[in-house]
């Protein structure tokens, strides 16, 4: 596969062997960048952020990774101070854009803006997040760090937690996840179970899938815990909410019945779905998936430029 | 035999077996409403032995190819398409749903930037049976009922 000037859409445009060629890269960059402090390979080049909706983590370590890579950075963290406000198209936006840069990195409300932005630019685009569908760098990320704590994919057992079936993370997730040897359990409430046709996909690739709402009944068996937000917003009931809220708090009372090596993990932000009083114990995984994302990230930027 | 009730054309193309209601559609479809097009008729609401009734759109002076017609396959999935030569049919076949669709389906997410930029709304048919096709931008799928209320 050629990486010069190609697009980082979506999960599915990805083969297993192309994981695991970002995530050895990704590694590669991590050990030089600990040895020399900070690399050159995209010295002289310039990426743009193009962030039409707000994001922390993704954009600054989007731009973190281009400055340790040696490159620079234009962009906007919001569409407010730009010519979007009169009306200008998304698709002149970037015919703009790709004049004063090398290569984009667009977070778009509209599901598909990125698969769009890619048509009309002659540069790459990464996506960073398109409305409720796909925000692969954070799957690229989550799986390095499963990667550098465990060695290998294969073999684990991996929960999904909360909100299954609106959330763009777990989907993509779930589905690279496809590619390895490992077995799901899908906890959620009723009414946010993952979405049929994708629990038939993941059963057609052969992946063992155990769906559930009783997270205590399976948090002993498993490697890593994913877990996510549930959006109040959802719930046509607050008390509903409420309910399902409480009973996916992980916390360590709920950690005494998991194994010594359990790993919790969740995309942030959060909000109470995880007791700050996990932090600090072994289990807490959440800010080494914030670490993991600036290496993998000047992977895919570095590729992508074709500089490495 | 209905077809006589709208005079034989000599040259061109006869798509039938169209689901009654559907002709005009067919017939927008494939753009064959423009002003400096051939003859072009429709009968509708024809007695048929196979679908009860049935529409029929004949164009004078033009050779549809079968990757054209398949292009209605989603909504006239049972029309036959004849092809007319000197009076005679020279070629028949039936239209078969194509591996993509691209500009004549809309997508039903509104959230799909395909319904807020300009672009032709493209989909891959991942099933033919039951009907299924996926968002080439937003990649949310969609079915039968959706795919027929958005065309």
């Amino acid at each position: 596969m050629e990486w010069k000037n190609r697009d980082v859409i979506s999960i599915r445009d990805f083969s297993r062997e192309d994981i695991d060629f970002v995530l050895e890269t990704a590694g590669r960059l991590e050990r030089e960048l600990a040895e020399k402090g900070a690399l050159r390979y995209a010295e002289g080049k310039i990426l743009a952020t193009l962030f039409f909706e707000p994001s922390t983590r993704t954009r600054l370590s989007f731009e973190s990774a281009m400055h340790r890579l040696g490159g620079s950075v234009i962009g906007f963290a919001s569409a407010a101070s730009t010519s979007v406000r009169k009306g200008e198209s998304l698709r002149d936006t970037i015919k703009t854009v790709e004049q004063y840069s090398d290569v984009i990195v667009l977070r778009h409300p509209k599901e598909g803006a990125a698969r769009l932005a890619a048509e009309v630019a002659e540069i790459p685009v990464i996506n960073a997040g398109d409305g409720s569908n796909q925000h692969p760098t954070q799957t690229l990320l989550d799986l390095y760090t499963i990667k550098r704590v465990f060695g290998s994919i294969d073999g684990l057992k991996i929960g999904l937690l909360g909100d299954l079936k609106y959330g763009r993370t777990v989907h993509s997730l779930s589905e690279a996840l496809a590619f390895y040897d490992v077995e799901l359990y899908l906890i959620s409430p009723e009414m946010l179970k993952m979405p049929k046709h994708i629990v038939e996909e993941l059963r057609e690739k052969g992946v063992r899938i155990h769906e559930t709402s009783n997270l205590e009944s399976v948090i002993g068996e498993l490697d890593v815990l994913y877990a996510t937000r549930i959006q109040r917003e959802r719930f046509p009931d607050e008390q509903e909410y409420l309910k399902v809220k409480g009973s996916y708090v992980v916390d360590c009372r709920l950690l005494e019945k998991a194994k010594e090596t359990l790993k919790v993990m969740h995309p942030l932000p959060r909000v109470d779905e995880i007791h700050p009083e996990v932090d600090g114990t072994k289990h807490a995984l959440y800010f080494r998936q914030v670490f993991s994302g600036v290496p993998v990230r000047m992977a895919l930027l570095g590729l992508t430029l074709g500089v490495l | 035999m209905a077809e006589l009730k709208v005079s034989a054309i000599k040259e061109g193309t006869v798509i039938d077996h169209i689901p009654a209601g559907k002709g005009l559609k067919v017939i927008q479809i494939l753009r064959l409403d423009r002003v400096n097009g051939g003859i072009l008729l429709l009968a509708a609401n024809v007695p048929s032995q196979k679908l009860g009734r049935k529409d029929i759109v004949k164009i004078e002076g033009k050779y549809l190819s079968e990757e054209e017609v398949n292009k209605i396959a989603l909504i006239a999935p049972t029309a036959t398409v004849n092809i007319i030569r000197d009076y005679a049919v020279t070629e028949k076949f039936n239209v078969e749903i194509p591996g993509e669709i691209v500009g004549i389906l809309k997508c039903g997410n509104p959230n799909c930037v395909s319904n807020h930029e300009y672009t032709a709304p493209k989909f891959y048919v991942i099933s033919k049976e039951p009907l299924k096709v996926r968002c080439h931008y937003c990649e949310r799928t969609m079915e039968e009922e959706e795919i027929l209320s958005n065309l």
